[in-house]
């Protein structure tokens, strides 16, 4: 079995089986890691361009990472690095990558869509990285990948995304993801950060986490954006850390083996307490390496790998 | 010069005119309507030059009472000279361009530019809105009467509302006296700020910041209360919501207001959004079929009294941006009338006749322009359709800017000669 599309945009256009051979596929390249060479060659002779609009670090060193481990050749091009600052149009960027025969190009961008474009302008593989507040699906497929390890499964499952919907493509991917692998999903977060008609997204929304907490086998938290404040959005991070911080205290009536799970970066004693984050149930630090294997499989199988195995 | 149209089923809403008839055009009037019997030899004599109008509709030349020409100060995008080309390719005649040029068209030395180049280069009547207030800023009042007396035909400052209710009431008071519509662009800009398209499912799947109905719809009941207060002549500008469309028709049982739609919006909902695809990027956004269903309505009971192209260019290098920057609008003035043959008369939503006054008589009206009419003594301005004639949209444009979201189309129904004071500047669908 293979992906369908040559690129990777989102988790709304990917159906069940393709979200399962990614996972699948991730797990070998994780095993991969504890080895004491961490290189296959699947990727020799292809270009990687890891196209950043939008300050990142964590997405683009897991991205490059993924990359050099598959052996592809990495070229890194940042907004205030590039033409990008000297006003050169994404249209006009992206037929320069064309012209240089890149094989993918790994998209952050501030505005939602901008993978898009580059999707329908040229015919390398686009990875979507990131876009506005639209979707960060190897975000998604990461976080899954961490359930699936861990519970074994993801249907069935009850997981709650806590914090600011409203501007969150991690919670836009994991929404869409989880949804199609049959788990349960709960929005929870200030009615201002809850963005209009969500629940036809196959979601329930709660103001109140205490009203579902004891049900909960995952919590997603959501960084929340000092920004946001200023646009009115919430009256004060101390009430928003009263209302829907996660800290020990909320946790007592959770189950045991819940999993705490977070996006990065923390602000810690805002959404998450640092005893929660340090805490035996979080799983924070285990996405970042999942990250790595999930990524690899993402490039692994948009250039054409399938679930037969690593043979190139 | 004598012009006379044959055979053709002419269709004048104003003078309740639905018949095969001939027209007798001399020196730019119409001077003569009736059956083919009615004429004598001495009113066709060699010399005069004869449309035959088999199998084709008739109407008086329409009317389009919001376009942007862009001139002065976008000329990349559209001039006065190649805007009114694409009015004659469109079958419009008539021509009223709103204000939010740069400059502004906010004083009589504007005004008189518009009417000094129009005459000129224009090969379509072009008739200028002034803005309510100085640079269209919403805080003081332009020179209203001082432009109207230079050719005005109403005031807008169309793009953005007036947000002050009480600015928005003393130009309401103010045109009063010179009978001059107020064109409100209803946006309450604080709900809208930041948004790009309209708020929902749909703004929220593509994480792309909405715009909420009631950004409108709050406007409109503004401008429907402060028209009350103060009897002044309100004309709603490019209307897109169910509520709009009630809040406008309880409005009409006491009040006189008028309203107008624009093609796009009964033609495309918010889902065409999808795929960021900036030519759906328009100003009120696409929204709703529910919406698209009560636009319907309003058009089929009156409620809506015209329709307009909002003809809005920009050029490919400003619309090929991510979503979020792209600039709002699209062109209009060449797809307006076969959206209209395709979506609302074809599906019996409109009668030829209401359709044809949509563009006629009733802009006229609102304006109070002598226009829309085939009266004897009339100007001869008038559109021949074929209303079988079906042409898929390509990407080429009289229009010197080609943003349109209906590029690809197949639509059924386009003016085929346009006549403007007697003289034919369209023919066969091509410019002459």
């Amino acid at each position: 079995m293979r992906l369908k599309n040559k690129d990777l945009l989102g988790l709304e256009y990917l159906d069940k089986e393709e979200i399962n051979l990614i996972l699948e596929t991730a797990k070998p390249f994780k095993e991969l890691f504890t080895r004491s060479v961490k290189k296959v060659p699947p990727l020799r002779g292809k270009t990687v361009v890891l196209l950043f609009y939008e300050p990142s670090t964590r997405t683009r060193i897991s991205f490059e990472l993924a990359a050099k481990r598959l052996s592809a050749d990495v070229l890194n091009i940042s907004a205030s690095t590039s033409s990008v600052a000297k006003g050169e149009s994404l249209i006009d960027t992206a037929k320069t990558l064309e012209a240089m025969k890149a094989d993918f190009v790994v998209i952050r961008h501030s505005m939602s869509g901008a993978p898009q474009i580059l999707a329908r302008t040229i015919s390398a593989s686009i990875i979507n990285a990131g876009d506005g507040t639209h979707e960060h699906p190897t975000q998604g497929l990461l976080d899954m990948f961490t359930i699936w390890e861990k519970k074994g499964r993801i249907s069935g499952l009850k997981v709650a995304i806590v914090g600011d919907i409203l501007h969150s493509r991690v919670a836009r991917s994991n929404i869409w993801g989880l949804n199609k692998m049959g788990a349960k999903v709960y929005v929870v977060g200030p009615a201002t950060l809850i963005p209009p008609k969500i629940e036809q997204m196959g979601v329930k929304i709660f103001y109140d986490l205490d009203e579902i907490i004891d049900e909960l086998d995952v919590i997603n938290i959501l960084r929340i954006q000092i920004e946001r404040q200023k646009e009115n959005l919430f009256p004060s991070l101390r009430e928003y850390n009263e209302i829907f911080g996660i800290t020990d205290e909320r946790l007592k009536r959770a189950k045991k083996d819940l999993l705490v799970m977070h996006p990065g970066p923390m602000n810690r004693g805002i959404e998450i307490s640092s005893s929660v984050a340090e805490g035996s149930r979080s799983v924070i630090t285990e996405q970042v390496t999942n990250g790595i294997a999930v990524r690899m499989a993402v490039l692994y199988l948009l250039a054409g790998g399938d679930s037969r195995g690593m043979k190139r | 010069m004598r012009l006379i149209i044959r055979n053709g089923r002419v269709v004048d809403p104003k003078n309740k005119i639905d018949k095969k008839v001939d027209i007798l055009i001399e020196d730019g009037k119409i001077t003569k309507i009736g059956e083919s019997s009615k004429f004598r030899p001495g009113d066709v004599t060699r010399s005069t030059i004869t449309i035959d109008a088999t199998a084709k509709v008739v109407t008086p030349g329409l009317l389009d009472i919001h376009t942007h020409l862009r001139e002065p100060g976008r000329e990349d995008e559209e001039t006065i000279a190649s805007g009114t080309r694409a009015a004659a390719q469109g079958g419009f005649t008539s021509i009223c361009c709103m204000p939010n040029t740069q400059p502004v068209i906010d004083s009589v030395s504007g005004v008189k530019f518009i009417l000094t180049t129009a005459s000129q280069e224009g090969v379509a009547n072009v008739y200028p809105i002034g803005s309510i207030t100085k640079g269209r800023k919403g805080e003081e009042l332009a020179e209203i009467g001082k432009m109207r007396i230079a050719g005005i035909v109403g005031i807008s400052d169309d793009g953005k509302p007036v947000m002050n209710a009480q600015i928005m009431r003393r130009a309401l008071e103010y045109a009063k006296m010179f009978n001059l519509p107020v064109i409100s662009h209803c946006e309450d800009l604080n709900l809208s700020m930041g948004g790009v398209m309209n708020e929902g499912f749909t703004s929220t799947v593509l994480g792309l910041k909405g715009i909420p109905r009631q950004a409108e719809e709050i406007m409109v009941a503004r401008d429907i209360a402060l028209a009350e207060l103060t009897s002044g002549k309100l004309h709603l500008a490019h209307i897109t919501t169910r509520r709009s469309v009630e809040l406008i028709r309880q409005a009409k049982k006491k009040i006189k207001v008028t309203c107008e739609t624009a093609p796009h919006y009964f033609s495309l909902s918010e889902e065409e959004v999808q795929g960021y695809d900036t030519n759906t990027k328009i100003n009120p956004p696409l929204r709703t079929k529910d919406d698209i269903k009560a636009l319907c309505e309003g058009l089929a009971d009156g409620t809506i009294d015209c329709i307009v192209s909002d003809h809005a260019p920009h050029l490919d290098v400003e619309k090929d941006l991510e979503y979020n920057i792209a600039p709002f609008g699209i062109i209009g003035l060449e797809t307006t009338l076969p959206l209209i043959f395709t979506n609302l008369v074809s599906k019996k939503i409109l009668n030829l006749n209401q359709a044809i006054a949509k563009l006629t008589v009733n802009p006229a009206n609102i304006l109070g322009l002598e226009k829309g009419s085939l009266s004897i003594g009339s100007d001869a301005d008038l559109t021949i359709i074929d209303l079988n004639l079906k042409k898929k949209i390509g990407n080429k444009f009289t229009s010197q800017s080609k943003n349109s979201p209906f590029i690809g189309m197949e639509l059924k129904g386009f003016p085929v000669t346009t006549i403007v004071g007697g003289k034919v500047v369209m023919k066969d669908g091509k410019l002459v």
